[in-house]
């Protein structure tokens, strides 16, 4: 019909959106941090047996200058809640959050003077993933649903620091 | 030019890859040499001593998962046996034997991770993928147990929340055999590693007095040649009817302390298998009334269980007044859990001798007058678990 005919097979058209999307989708960096017990959820997430590299995110950047994806494993505690938000301020756009476990979510069993009732009082939060601690395909569940979302997303939105609520 | 030397402040942490979690090191440094260093804590400070008061007897269990979270089970059993202590409650015999089965197959998951980390931090990256490996047919048994893969609180106040699995013995001997051959595996990577004996050997030094006088416990204190271990010197659930060595390093560097781990793998493995075999039959439960949670087999179908049931999780049991300290070998040392009761159905006041934490005092000990690199090693050979630091 149109100008596809005219173009040999080796060439694909698309939108820049699209393109650019499904390159973050496979080379999502993600922080090496973990607080707490969910991170040794997230260690098993990367180890052999769940194997995360099948999705092309087993490169962990101990530096948030290299990373695009935080995940918030454990609980957030209010001394570390400053530190916590630091880091997500070091990240380069674009950049994506994952609150891992009941804790970082919602403070978890420990609704008391020392914990952060939620991640997404300080930094805003992308993907919830439930559990005490999730188990590893929890993890990687959450890990997918992020890849959907970012495949909606479009160079034209703005990514505004604080789409969440903030204290 | 001035000729006075100059040190320079280094900050390291709380989000460091080798500070396993988010302890956090102020290191004053002259050139490449330590000379001093400060370990801040409670970036993981969670308040888990609080909460516990604030809870019934039976509810503040799950709370001990969460402390070492590497070794559940055995803070489950501290825990435990301290209420037991306390209310005089006498388990049945098959208890005390799968307890200490579980007990074992926690410090050998826990040294697991130890081995993968510690490895990892020194720069031998395979270790953690082989360790892990082995480390997931553990959990698959905590899960058939418990139905948690790490936050079990399988361990309940006067014997097990159900009975053990079915295929538990089969399990369990396959989890021994596999790890027995992953040993092997691990040695011939590590123990004449040019790298790695390099990085450890006599790097990390604390001698049996300084050990001793900065009251380290576990493998730090028997890796500077004390033989010290609680289940032989202070026998609990059963430990006296078990055959196993308490192994000493010499020195009291980290290649020891890695030598002395593996070794008390093998040792927990020897337990576990002598566990299996006198495994005896018998209720997973003591039976006494309005304290210990009636089997739930029971509560489904008979009248009293269901109300003893009901009474229990909602009002807890009334305590006598006074206050016990029961302490265990965990795989990181002595924990302690001391519980104050003033006659009410919650504690009210539950402290907890934190292992890692005391060990981790000794950091700058170790370090001081070192390279900086060796800090690296001296915390990972240490086997610190921040949530039990902080709690
Ligand atoms: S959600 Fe559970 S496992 Fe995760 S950090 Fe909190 S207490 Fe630990």
């Amino acid at each position: 019909m149109g100008i596809e005919e005219k173009i040999p097979d080796s060439i694909i058209l698309t939108s820049l959106d699209k393109m650019v999307n499904w390159a973050r989708k496979r080379s999502m960096w993600p922080l090496g941090f973990g607080l707490a017990c969910c991170a040794i959820e997230m260690i098993s997430t990367f180890s052999p047996h769940f194997d995360l590299a099948r999705y092309g995110m087993e490169v962990m950047r101990p530096s948030p200058r290299q990373a695009d994806l935080m995940i918030v494993a454990g609980r957030v505690s209010m001394k570390m809640a400053p530190v916590v938000k630091t880091l997500y301020e070091q990240m380069p756009n674009p950049k994506w959050v994952i609150s891992m476990g009941a804790c970082a979510s919602c403070g978890g069993v420990f609704n008391n003077y020392a914990i952060l009732q939620g991640v997404d009082r300080i930094i805003p939060v992308d993907i919830f993933v439930p559990g005490c601690p999730p188990r590893p395909e929890q993890l990687m569940d959450g890990i997918l649903k992020l890849q959907e979302k970012l495949e909606k997303e479009s160079l034209k939105d703005e990514r505004t620091e604080w789409g969440r609520k903030t204290v | 030019m001035s000729t006075e030397s100059k040190t320079i402040t280094l900050n390291m942490g709380p989000q460091h890859p080798s500070t396993h979690g988010v302890l956090r090191v102020i290191l004053e440094l002259d050139g490449e040499t330590v000379v001093k260093a400060e370990p801040v804590l409670g970036y993981l400070h969670t308040g888990i001593e609080k909460t516990m008061e604030s809870k019934l007897y039976y509810k503040a269990l799950p709370c001990t998962d969460r402390m070492d979270y590497l070794a559940p089970m055995s803070n489950n059993l501290g825990y435990s046996l301290a209420v037991e202590k306390l209310m005089d409650i006498e388990v049945p015999e098959k208890v005390k034997w799968a307890r200490v089965c579980l007990a074992e197959l926690t410090r050998v998951n826990s040294h697991l991770v130890w081995l993968g980390t510690h490895a990892l931090d020194i720069g031998a990256m395979s270790m953690l993928l082989y360790t892990f490996r082995d480390r997931e047919s553990i959990i698959d048994v905590y899960e058939a147990c418990g139905g948690q893969r790490m936050m079990t609180s399988y361990i309940r106040i006067g014997g097990l929340a159900h009975d053990l699995p079915v295929d538990f013995d089969k399990r369990v001997r396959n989890i021994i055999k596999q790890v027995e051959n992953g040993l092997e595996d691990y040695e011939t990577l590590l123990t004449n590693n040019e790298i790695f004996i390099n990085r450890t050997k006599d790097v990390a030094v604390i001698s049996a007095e300084d050990a001793i006088n900065w009251s380290l416990t576990g493998p730090m204190l028997r890796g500077s040649g004390i033989k010290h271990d609680l289940r032989k010197a202070n026998p609990y659930t059963g430990y006296e009817n078990f055959d196993f060595e308490v192994c000493v390093g010499k020195k009291g560097d980290a290649y020891d302390r890695y030598v002395l781990r593996v070794e008390e793998i093998r040792q927990s493995l020897r337990i576990m298998k002598q566990a299996l075999d006198g495994m005896p039959e018998g209720p997973y439960l003591a039976h006494v009334p309005g304290v210990v949670l009636p089997p739930k087999e029971d509560v489904l179908y008979k009248m009293e269980s269901m109300i003893f049931h009901f009474k229990i999780i909602t009002e807890g049991f009334k305590s006598p007044k006074g206050a016990v300290y029961q302490a265990l070998e965990s795989p990181k040392g002595e924990i302690g859990f001391y519980i104050n009761s003033d006659g009410t159905n919650k504690p009210n006041r539950v402290r907890v001798r934190p292992p890692s934490m005391i060990n981790l005092g000794s950091l700058p000990k170790l370090v001081e007058g070192r390279m900086f690199s060796d800090v690296i090693t001296a915390i990972g050979s240490i086997d610190i678990v921040l949530g039990e630091v902080d709690r």
